[in-house]
This record gives C-alpha cells, sequence and structure tokens, in this order.
C-alpha cells in the first residue's frame, strides 16, 4: 500500500513541478519554496535537538555488546561496552561512520524444524553504508553549484568521483551507487514479508523522493542537458540573498529543485531525522558505568521521609513495654546520665 | 537541557557546516560569465556559425567533442558531416580552435566558472593567446 502510494505521491510532487514550471511559476519554486525549505530543515532540526536534550536520561541505557568492566584479569571490551569518554567516541565514530551496530544484522528463519536459524545479513549494512556514503559525496560535490571559488578538496572528491573517465560528462561512480542503493533499499521492503508488513508509507517515501531527486539530476547531467551557467547563477544568487532566475534553464532542473525542497522540509519530520538522532540516541552515547557512579533521577520528588530510627526513638518506651524487640535497646543517653 | 555543553557544541557546528554557503559567499559574489566570440577568424566570418546550431553546441559539445575523437582515432573518419550536410575536419586543434584562437575567454570562463577541468587539454595544446585576444576582449 506504501509502496504503490508513495510513487504516487512523488509523482503528483513532480508533476506540479513541471505545470509550475510551464505556468512560469519561477518565484514560487526557485525562491518561495527553497528558502522556506531550507529554513524549516535548519530551525526544525535544531528544535528536534533541544527537545531531545531536554527529556532526561536519568540512568545509564547504552545497548552493551560486549565484556562489562569488571575484575581486572577479566579483559573489557572498551568500546562495545565503554566506560570512559574515549570509549563513547570511539564507540560513536564506528556507528556514525561505519554502522556498526547495522553490522550485527542477521536473518531469523524458521527452516526445516522447528528451530529458528540465525544467520548474518551483511546486505542491508553494506547497501546502507554504500547509499549514505554516496549521498555524502554528491552533496560536496555539489557544493561547487554555491562557492564562486571551488575549494581544492571539492574538486578532489569530484575527481575522485569521476576517476572512471566514462563518457563525458564525466559518469561519477556515486550517481550509480547511490541510485542502486536506492532501488535495492526499496525492493527489500516490498520483498520481504515480515519488512513488508512493518514497513509505512513514511518509510517508502523518503526512498522514493531521493529516488525521484538522483534520477532528475543524471537526466540533467547525462541526458537531457540543461543551462548549467544559468543553473549557477541561480544557485549562486541564492545563497547571496540576490535571486535571480535566469531564462531557459529547463523544467527538469525545477522538478529537481522543488524535490530537494520537499526532502529538506520533510526531513525534520520524518524518521530523516536520524541523522542528528545517531548523536543524541542513549542506547550509543552513554558509558556504562552504572557500578561505578550513582546516577540520580534528576525528576524524583523530595518526599519527607521518617527513618526507622527515627521511628524507634519516638515509640521505643511503647514498644518495650509491649515487648517488641528493638534495635536500639538502651535509655536515652540524657537520662542515663541522670541516674549517676 | 542535560548535556548543554556537547549539545550546544553540536549545533553549532551543525548550523556552521548547514549555513557555509550562505555566509561564505556573502558580499563576493561576481558576475556570470559569457564565452567571448571577439576572435579575428569569427569576425572576419559572413555567417557566424559554428559546427551545430548555438544551442547544441553549448548543451552537447562535449558530446561531440568526444563523439569527434572516437570517429577519428577508432574508426579513422576525417570528415563530419553536420545536421545541415555541411563538412567539416574533424580536428579539435585545426577546426574549433582555429575560430576560438581565445581559450581563456571562450573556454575557461564557464568551465572555471563551474569547476569543470576537462581533460582536452591533457593532450591537446591549447591555442597560443596572442596579445590581441587578450586585450581586445570586452
Amino acid at each position: 500500500m506504501g509502496a504503490l502510494l508513495s510513487f504516487v505521491g512523488v509523482s503528483i510532487l513532480i508533476l506540479f513541478a513541471v505545470i509550475g514550471a510551464k505556468a512560469n511559476m519561477y518565484t514560487l519554486l526557485g525562491v518561495i519554496i527553497p528558502y522556506a525549505a531550507v529554513a524549516i530543515f535548519i530551525v526544525g532540526v535544531v528544535i528536534r535537538v533541544v527537545r531531545w536534550g531536554r527529556t532526561p536520561v536519568p540512568f545509564r541505557i547504552p545497548t552493551t555488546c560486549g565484556q562489562q568492566k569488571s575484575l581486572p584479569w577479566i579483559k573489557q571490551n572498551k568500546i562495545e561496552n565503554p566506560t570512559s569518554t574515549a570509549g563513547v567516541i570511539a564507540r560513536m565514530f564506528f556507528e556514525i561512520f561505519l554502522f556498526r551496530s547495522l553490522f550485527r544484522n542477521v536473518k531469523t528463519e524458521l527452516r526445516d524444524g522447528p528451530k529458528l536459524d540465525y544467520a548474518s545479513a551483511k546486505w542491508l549494512w553494506f547497501v546502507g553504508l554504500v547509499f549514505h556514503w554516496s549521498f555524502l559525496v554528491i552533496v560536496v560535490r555539489h557544493m561547487r553549484f554555491f562557492l564562486e571559488k571551488v575549494p581544492f578538496l571539492i574538486q578532489l572528491a569530484e575527481n575522485l568521483d569521476g576517476f572512471l573517465q566514462i563518457g563525458v560528462p564525466g559518469l561519477y561512480m556515486t550517481d550509480v551507487a547511490i541510485i542502486g542503493a536506492v532501488t535495492f533499499l526499496y525492493v527489500r521492503r516490498v520483498v520481504i514479508p515480515q519488512i513488508h508488513y512493518i514497513s509505512l508509507p513514511a518509510d517508502y517515501f523518503p526512498l522514493v523522493l531521493i529516488l525521484g531527486i538522483c534520477g532528475s539530476g543524471v537526466l540533467m547531467r547525462y541526458f537531457t542537458k540543461v543551462h548549467i551557467v544559468g543553473v549557477k547563477a541561480f544557485t549562486m544568487g541564492l545563497v547571496s540573498f540576490s535571486p535571480k532566475i535566469p531564462e531557459g534553464i529547463g523544467t527538469i532542473f525545477w522538478v529537481h529543485i522543488f524535490l530537494i525542497s520537499v526532502l529538506l522540509a520533510y526531513f525534520p519530520f520524518s524518521k530523516l531525522v536520524h541523522m542528528a538522532g545517531i548523536f543524541m540516541s542513549p542506547t550509543r552515547n552513554m558509558m556504562n558505568n552504572s557500578r561505578m557512579v550513582r546516577h540520580v533521577n534528576p525528576w524524583d520528588y523530595p518526599v519527607k521521609m521518617r527513618t526507622y530510627a527515627e521511628y524507634e526513638d519516638a515509640f521505643r518506651d511503647k514498644m518495650k513495654a509491649a515487648g517488641l524487640p528493638l534495635e536500639k535497646d538502651e535509655e536515652p543517653v540524657e537520662q542515663s546520665e541522670e541516674k549517676e | 537541557m542535560y548535556g548543554k555543553g556537547k549539545i550546544l557544541f553540536g549545533l553549532a557546528v551543525f548550523l556552521g557546516l548547514v549555513t557555509f554557503p550562505f555566509y561564505s559567499n556573502l558580499g563576493k559574489v561576481g558576475a556570470v560569465p559569457e564565452p567571448s566570440l571577439n576572435t579575428p577568424v569569427i569576425n572576419a566570418m559572413r555567417d557566424k556559425e559554428c559546427v551545430e546550431s548555438e544551442e547544441f553546441m553549448e548543451a552537447e559539445h562535449m558530446q561531440l567533442l568526444d563523439d569527434w575523437r572516437n570517429m577519428l582515432v577508432r574508426e579513422g573518419k576525417k570528415k563530419y558531416v553536420n545536421s545541415k550536410g555541411k563538412e567539416f575536419d574533424i580536428s579539435l586543434q585545426n577546426t574549433c580552435l582555429n575560430c576560438h584562437s581565445n581559450k581563456e575567454q571562450f573556454c575557461d570562463r564557464c568551465h572555471n566558472y563551474l569547476a569543470v577541468k576537462p581533460y582536452c587539454w591533457d593532450c591537446h595544446f591549447g591555442p597560443k593567446e596572442t596579445n590581441w585576444t587578450k586585450e581586445t576582449d570586452v
């Protein structure tokens, strides 16, 4: 259901952009929507992060998958069960850059017999990694449209990406990789019954949207060309707050820009915000030091308590008279002084 | 907010990266380049026409050059017949650069603007830029 719905949704978006471009609604497509989208993206992500930051996480809840710090002769797994900041940083590094926890993904299958089989399933990890890294390289590459003098590192990323020198304009490896990866991630949700069952439109939609963005970009670069100098004049106008719409850029470019605007605006409200959330996930970014440090719940209400010692002091006579056992079976200190 | 220092640091990094194109361009955006057609050969032409139409050349010149290379080097063809039936010698240096003898004002302007580095010049010599093309160009 969602699989189809997301296609319909993205098709409507594309249609909107095409009609908008044909009707010369360039101020809307090229100025109002992009600026609004960037503003929503920035403000939305900041609000999400601040809201997460306000949520107390009083106790240590890291998911651990290694030997906890224990007796000195038992070797601790310092990354998978960190007790120091350095360990947490190392763990987060592997999580963010290499998707360490996804690497542990397993496939559960009921093959023959009543026993469950578990098998390693690295495809999701691998394709996820390809997808995210390609996306990063593509974003970095696009900086050439937003900077007057393109820095060396950005050109380096571009040169490495187009290193194969296939055709002209040179084929970028990431373009092939990201389209393959997004297609895999989509097909995975459709084909595997368990994944299909738990997939919502919000799972399919970003994939189809990104496929639309990549598709329109690939079309522009390799097939139906656009007026590229005009494109840069437009993007430079946007980032220098003096937007101008050059003539005759080509409809496909407006589709590209509109889909990106939708992605940016959709970002803070969707699962895509895991970009910020990964840094804020307590199951990853906390040390497992529950046995070394006392963690006090900050929202504990200061309850007025009466300890048992105070209770016994108050009722000692009566308890003694009733023959109840006492912890401190002696007369109060003042009285014993008087007797002497 | 809990872990204020770390979160604010992270947000600052995020904002710094996302707004980088905006603040790094403040008051620095120059004019959009326009490839110059002011060369002696072009000025002397009656019908100022390239190998193909202007729109085609603007969008597909790299494809055409790549095709030319394959036609000449791999298939041994020395002539290119354009869409109007006119013949041209397949040669970057003798055909293209004969008219466009101002590489810096013609090729490089847009390529530099868009940070495109075509590998034509890995093998080919660029045209010798004379003082004439450099000084009289507007």
